[in-house]
């Protein structure tokens, strides 16, 4: 009976109660905003069969189906997962890791973000934690994914080293970069680190590869943007391979378990506490410890 | 104003054009050249300074000079590279 039902169990696994009694929305898991085609068949059969023939896209790439009728939830699932689709969480857990196209299709990308979005979920997705917590991954500072709204976001940057000897002085790289970074000194580039944002901007216009890029993930920490909005911050350099950055998220998330007061976000307990422990535990996992 | 010390086969001046119209012209232009012909492409600061040069290079060209005509405008010389 749906005045017995318990929603909070159900949230777990991505049904939300609607206004409409009895009714709820069911999240579906989408990673890094992908599904194949005979995914999408089977929602919209579902969605045709057990609600009201339309899905509701939400803001973090997830898709929901409105007016499944909680006695038939059992069924849908099923009906779901026969088609190989997953539901989603909501509640206080890991939420769907969002990503953008990243650099396996967009020409600007820097680190293949589609991967490591399906890593992370692997590693993270539906565990348990004091509140919601949301990872996003983007390609590039062009941040189409918006990294920085995120608990945790990462976004794909390049280290860059100069090879005098190939460079033919054309001075592309110094009108590619938007930071003013870059200028000539006697037919050489000369860079300004201070100014470099590690957008590989350089790296991607160099016409004779002069430029060369060593991908890596920027990471920010303690990001929302709901009732309360917060740019995350960076607290540790680029980070140059996934083993680092997994020590590091892993970081972050312990510290928000030990931390965090039940139902409080990372933000709010990072300005409860201050950020000094969480730099103090992440800067040590990024030095390897 | 830096002269221009390159040969050139082509000239188009993109300076009245708005993205994404601006590399539509000057696509347009080096598709008409001979594969090794060189075009000079005139172009404002900017987005299209920013983003033209890259993108000739990823449609395979052989960029090999940018000149700045200390006006706003800066000028483009690029080798078609026949793929
Ligand atoms: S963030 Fe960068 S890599 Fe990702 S879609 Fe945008 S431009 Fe492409
Ligand atoms: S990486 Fe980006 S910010 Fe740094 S020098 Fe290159 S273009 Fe400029
Ligand atoms: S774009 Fe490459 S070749 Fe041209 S000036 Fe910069 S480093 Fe040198």
């Amino acid at each position: 009976m749906a005045d017995t039902i318990n929603y909070a169990e159900l949230k777990k696994g991505g049904f939300m109660k609607q206004k409409q009694k009895g009714f709820g929305s069911l999240r579906l898991a989408v990673v890094g905003g992908n599904l194949t085609a005979s995914q999408i068949k089977t929602v919209s059969e579902v969605a045709e069969k057990y609600g009201k023939g339309y899905v509701h896209m939400t803001s973090r790439q997830g898709i929901e189906i409105p007016f499944i009728n909680v006695n038939q939830l059992a069924e849908v699932k099923a009906a779901l997962a026969a088609g190989g689709v997953k539901t989603g969480v909501c509640g206080p857990r890991v939420r769907t890791v969002t990503a953008c196209q990243g650099s396996e299709i967009c020409p600007s990308g820097c680190i293949d973000t589609y991967t490591l979005a399906k890593e992370l979920d692997e590693r993270y997705f539906g565990r348990e934690l004091p509140h919601k917590f949301k990872f996003g991954v983007t390609g590039c500072q062009n941040n189409c994914l918006k990294a920085e709204e995120n608990d945790v976001g990462i976004k794909g940057g390049m280290e860059i080293a100069y090879k005098e000897s190939a460079c033919i002085g054309c001075g592309v790289c110094i009108k590619a970069c938007r930071t003013d970074a870059l200028s000539i000194a006697d037919g050489k580039i000369v860079l300004d680190e201070s100014k470099c944002n590690n957008c590989a901007r350089c790296v991607k216009s160099c016409p004779t590869d002069a430029w060369e890029g060593t991908p890596g993930y920027i990471v920010s920490f303690g990001g929302t943007f709901g009732n309360f909005v917060y740019k995350g911050e960076e607290l540790v350099p680029i980070i140059k391979d996934k083993e680092t950055l997994f020590r590091v998220t892993d970081a972050a998330i312990e510290y928000f378990e030990e931390n965090a007061k039940p139902s409080e976000r990372f933000r709010k307990t990072l300005e409860r506490l201050g950020d000094e422990g969480l730099k103090k535990k992440v800067r040590a996992a990024y030095a390897g410890q | 104003m830096a002269e221009i010390d390159i040969k050139y086969d082509d000239f188009v001046d993109i300076t009245d054009k708005v993205c994404p119209l601006t590399f539509v012209k000057a696509k347009v232009a080096i598709d008409e050249l001979e594969d090794g012909e060189v075009l000079a492409v005139k172009m404002n600061d900017g987005e299209p300074v920013q983003n033209v040069p890259r993108s000739f290079k990823e449609d395979g060209h052989q960029i090999l000079k940018l000149y700045d005509n200390e006006d706003g405008t800066y000028t483009l010389l690029v080798r078609k590279v026949e793929e």
